[in-house]
């Protein structure tokens, strides 16, 4: 079990605490535990994995807020705990939040551990910089872990939000173990992550960042120097002779912007990063629309239609990409109805490989909710060199949750 | 002193055009659009409101779903601009900390936003969903946040006693091509101007819905607001109760409380 416990966030949360008026509101407690039996479609590929094809799995996450001066201090903590019975670097904690926010007037002051997010597109979160992803939890980028940040946010009604983000301490990535499902064809050593900057995870990274809407427009742009989210995986020799891939983490720079046009049922949409530092710079662009029909034959149900285009010019010295020229389309239907019923259908295409998605969900009475996800590796080719040993690990999560 | 006589002059005034009677000899589309206008008048310089909704959605065999959300309201600072709104959910606690912000506009397409507290995503949504339901219950985005005057064709139908109050019968037709209904009738009280009853008929013509107004409160002296709306589906036998509590008028919400940037300050 891999936990994150640096000693300088309790001794953060005692202060908060020791700083509390009297007059706040005792503490909220909100959350959910899930369990997420996972079902793996083929046999394992490699010898070590697990040959049974269900993986049990829980998660247990709360969530308390304090709220004072009437909203405009508030604390967030927020840990997440996951257990996993055949992947010990999935059995993981982290501490998504513990973030003390103070809105006055324009200004928004953030101090703790926290979870930002930037852009726009649905398919690549490319400008998105902050957090690390959280890899062991979803393939889709969207877990992250929880980041260390001071951040001052300023406000104006005719000019949009202005912040500057400083980052101290880096999270590294997770991944899986090495006898584990969806590992992939070398193992990845996360424990020896190598750094470009002396400092390694004590680099400390800055970012800045614009965002404005005008009209139908929603703008964004952002800048962000240190050390990279995304790690070269670097092929070196294992304690017995074999071959592991070691994540280095190189300190860049990446200049992002986005773009959404909204015009009744039609959204245009278009992320776009500048990145150096690893080697040569290199530009990545994803950019489409999604189009909703609403009220379909009068049933209630919206049914939504995506597509988006990636396009990435890194090089091998960069952390490679399965985003370099691929065809993202999707639908999306909501029935509308009272259990909030949903069902996402997507699939990224490449000429060397499909990865199919379909996401479903569904509440049950007030506090529970099934979801289902599958996803589907297709017609994997040998030249798809990354996802080449994941072809054998489609796999469909199911999970219960029960909020609090 | 002239100058005190002056305000209170003005202050007269304002007080007049506040209670100011229907003219005689109207013909019944400016009789209608009278009584609208009026109703509107009667509502003007509330600011902003915030409100604790609890939602009860009824199904057609009397099962009884609950949701908690918080309203909040900024008045529009202009005839031309609509209202803001803001919604935060509270249950059910799968969609806790979820944001709705809508900025209703008289002649083109609202705006509207949802913050996403799971991924702390702020996202531009598609704004012609007016005839969508809003959060599975009887009431449609439209019926919420779609009542300016400019948005319809107004006819006065006729007057007629409503409980202890008389009331005018005013029809309306939507303008807007993404409304969902052909018509709706209104009942409003000719004393106070406020509306009792609604009678929605649909793109078929068929009646489809029935609003019925209760527990009527007045804030600040000037502002009316029901307690209690109750939306019946006579097509589906379904329906959606809203119990407001904890009224509150000009608490000193601004523009940036109503700023899609603002929702990331929510949870």
């Amino acid at each position: 079990m891999r936990s994150y416990g640096i000693a300088v966030w309790p001794v953060f949360g005692l202060l908060i605490l020791w700083c509390f008026p009297a007059r706040a509101e005792p503490p909220a407690l909100e959350g959910y535990f899930s369990i997420e039996p996972r079902i793996f479609l083929d046999d394992p590929q490699f010898p070590d994995q697990p040959a049974a094809g269900l993986s049990a799995s829980a998660v247990f996450a709360p969530e308390w807020v304090v709220e004072w001066d009437d909203g405009a201090d508030r604390l967030t903590v927020s840990p997440f705990v996951r257990f996993d019975a055949d992947d010990d670097e999935r059995s993981h904690a982290d501490l998504r939040e513990m973030l003390w926010q103070r809105a006055r007037g324009p200004w928004t002051i953030r101090v703790g551990v926290g979870r930002v997010f930037w852009g726009v597109t649905e398919s690549r979160h490319l400008v998105d910089i902050i957090n690390q992803t959280d890899q062991v939890e979803d393939l889709d980028d969207e877990d992250k872990l929880g980041q260390p940040l001071v951040s001052a946010e300023y406000w104006s009604s005719k000019a949009g939000s202005f912040s500057v983000w400083m980052l101290p301490g880096f999270r590294e990535r997770t991944f899986p173990a090495k006898d584990a499902r969806l590992m992939g064809a070398i193992p990845v050593d996360a424990d020896r992550a190598e750094y470009q900057s002396s400092a390694r995870s004590r680099h400390v990274d800055w970012a800045l960042r614009w965002s404005d809407s005008v009209g139908g427009w929603d703008l964004g742009a952002s800048l962000f120097r240190g050390t990279s989210r995304e790690p070269v995986l670097e092929p070196r020799l294992g304690s017995e002779g074999q071959v592991v891939l070691v994540p280095r983490y190189d300190v860049v720079t990446q200049l992002g912007v986005e773009f959404q046009h909204t015009s009744d049922a039609l959204l245009w949409k278009l992320e776009s990063v500048y990145r150096r530092g690893h080697g040569t710079s290199f530009g990545a662009l994803v950019a489409g629309f999604e189009y909703t029909f609403f009220d379909i034959g009068a049933s209630g149900a919206d049914v939504g239609v995506l597509s988006e285009l990636h396009y990435d010019s890194r090089n091998e010295l960069a952390p490679q990409t399965i985003f370099d020229r691929d065809w993202f389309i999707g639908m999306r239907v909501g029935l509308n109805d009272v259990q909030g019923t949903q069902l996402l259908v997507g699939a990224i295409l490449d000429d060397d490989g499909t990865l199919a998605v379909v996401e479903g969900e569904r509440r049950i009475g007030n506090n529970w909710k099934v979801e289902a996800e599958l996803r589907v590796f297709a017609d994997i080719d040998m030249d798809n060199t990354m996802i080449f040993g994941f072809r054998d690990d489609s796999f469909l999560t199911l999970r219960l949750a029960r909020f609090f | 002193m002239k100058k005190y006589a002056l305000v209170l002059l003005l202050l007269l005034a304002v007080n007049q055009s506040a209670v100011s009677q229907l003219p005689d000899g109207l013909s019944a589309t400016e009789r209608g659009l009278w009584v609208a206008e009026e109703a509107n008048r009667r509502d003007e310089g509330f600011g902003d409101t915030s409100t604790e909704i609890l939602m009860r959605l009824i199904s057609a065999d009397g099962r009884v779903r609950e949701r908690r959300l918080t309203w909040q309201t900024l008045e529009a600072q202009s005839q031309s601009e609509g209202d803001k709104s803001l919604t935060v959910f509270h249950e059910p606690r799968d969609i806790a900390g979820t944001a709705f912000l809508s900025y209703t506009h008289l002649n083109e397409p609202d705006d509207q936003w949802l913050y996403l507290p799971s991924l702390k995503r702020v996202k531009r949504i598609a704004s012609a969903n007016k005839s969508g339901s809003f959060m599975g219950s009887e009431f449609s985005y439209e019926d919420l946040l779609s009542d300016q005057v400019g948005r319809f064709e107004h006819v006065w139908l006729m007057n007629e006693p409503c409980g202890a109050l008389e009331c005018f019968v005013i029809e309306r037709r939507p303008l807007d091509e993404d409304s969902g209904y052909s018509k709706q009738v209104v009942w409003i009280d000719t004393e106070e101007y406020r509306s009792w009853r609604i009678d929605f008929y649909d793109r078929k013509d068929r009646y489809e819905k029935t609003l019925v107004f209760d527990q009527y409160q007045l804030y600040l002296g000037r502002f009316w607001r029901a307690g209690e709306l109750r939306m019946t589906s006579h097509l589906t036998g379904k329906s959606t109760e809203l119990s407001f509590a904890d009224y509150r008028f000009q608490s000193g919400l601004t523009e940036q409380d109503f700023d899609p940037d603002a929702l990331r300050r929510l949870r």
